[in-house]
């Protein structure tokens, strides 16, 4: 158990070591840069303008060196102006008494860069936004969960029943509806002046701070129910095949009432497949939040990602994308290994 | 002229679709009465479930196919901006119809004046036309890849599924951002991966005959030339444009001269199109492998290898054909997710223009006045809704015939 764990780490580490590399090229591809460029100085920059702005920053390197340099196993760039003499560098600016001076600065110092959309470190920023992401995806999972297993019990309940075809349509028809369109819809219903129910808020802006049944209610709704369509289906296909187990049908002969076989027999065997699938739900939830943050205007993790990916802001979006890499190893891995203790059955050497 | 009532708003939408509507009815009649000869597509007219969501999905094919090439059903160009009609409610008469033109906007008018009917209509054929094709390709590139990581094992497997896993874990939204941006589309980058993913139906198709006629070259030689002839030309048409394959502002590696070039592939829905296939195919590719290594330790593969047949046969005329059932499910959902891929690149202005009719773009512009206008969001987002949902439905049938046999 404890080699397979210490695979699988290797692994991660070196998936997440490929994504990022990727990350890191696309992003620094020359159209890229340039409009890093005129991003930051003016959308008229001459082509030596531009030039001589990414040769300043240190974007002019070879990748290897550039990607080594933001991991921290590389020293950072130093550049000495031709005419003032200034002396700036990755690890310092100008400011900075020469003795301060660092020469590395990257990941493995803990240190994730600068960000140039928000002018701000990117550490600090990236904490923010995940606390207020975190917030939004505790609720969700508060309610996707249970929903989705409810469903999916009653559903694998009786197979074949009314209870079970009428669930089952409206988990299909759950995880028909992306987010984008269940959330238009709900914004429409609940929260226009078109159809007169302004029950809630068409905008989670307010809830960042002060989060009220008013403002959060919509956006957890809208990532809930494409998630828990899923999460139902999964919860039934392996209910249905606990209810034709044997232990079940001798109980069933004992004479046991069906509401006790349900809770005390069947349950705990048919919720070993659902944990593995709510595991894999994060990554995927990940995508959702992205949506419903940019349509509900809630400035997370996801609208981070938006605006570093618009902007091409690379090291922020390398802190963006290693966290949400991140998240899906790691919930890949909690998944592997829960799977192996909830069912004694598989062991792995 | 006067408005409409939602009464007669729906009586005028269903006489509007009214070629739709004869076909789907020629189609299910001429289906249930030779259903027993059809196979597992008549055995779909045994489950309701499966009646249901492939009526909704045919619905949407025919007008995407009616109203796209054939230019049927629509009212209006879902391009020209009418004066007058800006956010108006469904069911609004038109100030001054010219003589012939259609007196109303059916489900009235966006924040550009333009007719959200007809724009629906168009929208149905961008989303028919890419979705089901790039579905095709992820499947070519999964099963052409899939089938030997699942026969062979060892080292092809662990490598291929280490590829796999890496774009599986790259966020999808994140993967869109980078990719379909005008800049990496100057670089080439998704000229390059077209001409790598779009080959695979190429080599897909030339093992399968060659591994099925290799012992009569006779038949194999000619079959497999005009096979490859065709389909050579249909790739080098579908990666050139403008008689090169990659041109970007400092090289270009030229391609087929444009008087032999069949069709030219707007950069735009190119690099869409390659992203789609690129996140799709490692699922898809997951799928295979693991029904291969299912497969390949039954007795009819062991009775093949025995006969000395090759292991590409043993793949794909034997594996392949007898997990066909689980990949004609997974198929149809697959429509489905890349239906609302499409409408989520959409949704965020990435790719296709800002003024394309298609489903995930409308929403995207109608969301901003959600609050006062709803219509112009709803309706594509209710259409995309039903297709995805016909789609599910239609798996959900099929998958439920293919278990009874």
């Amino acid at each position: 158990m404890g080699l397979f764990i210490l695979r699988r780490l290797g692994v991660m580490l070196l998936t997440a070591l490929c994504l990022t590399f990727i990350v890191f090229w696309l992003t620094n591809l020359y159209p890229n840069l340039e409009k890093l460029a005129k991003t930051q100085g003016n959308f008229r920059m001459s082509d030596e303008a531009v030039t001589s702005f990414l040769d300043k920053n240190g974007y002019l390197q070879p990748m290897p060196v550039k990607f080594g340099q933001w991991l921290g196993v590389l020293p950072g760039w130093v550049h000495e102006d031709a005419e003032s003499g200034e002396v700036t560098g990755r690890c310092f600016s100008s400011a900075t008494p020469e003795g301060e001076r660092s020469s590395f600065c990257g990941v493995i110092q803990g240190d994730w860069g600068f960000s140039t959309v928000f002018k701000e470190d990117v550490g600090g920023i990236v904490a923010t936004r995940l606390g207020l992401t975190g917030k939004l995806m505790f609720a969700v999972m508060l309610v996707m969960v249970p929903m989705a297993l409810i469903i999916g019990v009653l559903a694998g309940m009786r197979e074949g029943s009314v209870t079970d075809r009428s669930l089952s349509t409206f988990s299909i028809a759950s995880t028909a509806t992306p987010e984008y369109v269940s959330g238009v819809i709900f914004i429409a219903v609940f929260a226009s002046s078109a159809f007169g129910l302004k029950w809630f808020k068409g905008s989670a802006t307010s809830a960042m701070e002060n989060a009220t049944f008013e403002n959060f209610t919509l956006p957890v709704i809208t990532i809930s129910l494409y998630g828990m369509g899923y999460i139902a289906r999964m919860t039934r296909a392996s209910m249905t095949e606990v209810m034709t187990a044997q232990y079940i049908r001798t109980a069933r002969l004992k004479g046991v009432k069906f509401s006790d076989i349900v809770l005390k027999h069947a349950l705990r065997n048919a919720l070993i497949a659902p944990f593995t699938v709510i595991m894999l739900q994060f990554p995927w939830l990940l995508n959702g939040v992205v949506i419903v943050e940019t349509l509900f205007n809630y400035k997370g993790f996801g609208w981070l990602l938006v605006q570093a990916a618009g902007n091409n802001d690379i090291e922020l979006l390398l802190a963006v994308s290693v966290v949400s890499v991140a998240v899906v190893l790691v919930t890949q891995l909690i998944s592997d290994i829960g799977y192996v203790y909830l069912n004694p059955r598989i062991r792995i050497a | 002229m006067e408005e409409l009532s939602w009464g007669s708003i729906a009586a005028r939408m269903f006489l509007q679709l009214g070629p739709v509507w004869i076909s789907l009815i020629v189609l299910f009649t001429l289906s249930m009465t030779y259903k027993r000869r059809l196979g597992l597509y008549g055995k779909l007219y045994d489950s309701t479930i499966g009646m249901i969501g492939f009526g909704l999905v045919m619905f949407w094919v025919f007008v995407g196919v009616y109203g796209g090439p054939l230019d049927m059903l629509v009212t209006h160009d879902p391009l020209s901006q009418v004066s007058g009609m800006k956010n108006k409610p469904p069911g609004t008469p038109m100030r001054s119809p010219d003589e012939g033109e259609y007196a109303w906007f059916l489900l009235g008018g966006d924040n550009l004046a333009r007719d959200v009917f007809s724009r629906l209509i168009k929208g149905a054929w961008v989303v028919v036309q890419i979705a089901p094709i790039a579905t095709l390709f992820a499947f070519m590139v999964g099963i052409t890849l899939g089938l030997p990581a699942g026969y062979y094992g060892g080292r092809l497997d662990t490598i291929l599924s280490f590829l796999a896993n890496l774009i599986l874990a790259f966020p999808v939204i994140l993967l869109f951002y980078l990719l379909v941006t005008p800049e990496i589309v100057l670089t080439g980058i998704p000229n390059y991966m077209a001409l790598f993913l779009f080959v695979f139906p190429l080599i897909f198709m030339c093992i399968l005959l060659n591994s099925r006629y290799y012992t009569q070259p006779k038949i194999r030689t000619p079959l497999l030339i005009g096979v490859l002839g065709g389909l050579g030309w249909l790739y080098l048409s579908l990666v050139s444009t403008d008689g090169s394959v990659v041109a970007t502002p400092t090289y270009a590696i030229p391609g087929l001269p444009p008087f032999l070039d069949l069709f030219d592939i707007d950069p735009g829905i190119l690099v869409v199109f390659v992203s789609v296939v690129f996140v799709n195919s490692p699922t898809v590719f997951r799928i295979v492998r693991g029904l291969a290594m299912d497969i390949k330790t039954r007795d009819y593969v062991a009775a093949a290898q025995t006969r000395g047949e090759g292991p590409w046969y043993i793949m794909l005329w034997e594996i392949l054909p007898n997990a066909r059932g689980p990949l004609i499910v997974d198929f149809c959902l697959r429509i489905g997710y890349t239906t609302i891929l499409l409408g989520t690149l959409g949704f965020f202005g990435l790719g296709l223009e800002s003024e394309s009719p298609d489903w995930g773009s409308t929403i995207n512009a109608g969301r901003r006045l959600l609050a006062l206008y709803p219509h112009a969001a709803i309706a594509p987002a209710l259409a995309l809704l039903t297709l995805v949902l016909g789609l599910n439905l239609l798996a959900d049938g099929l998958r439920e015939e293919s278990l009874r046999d």
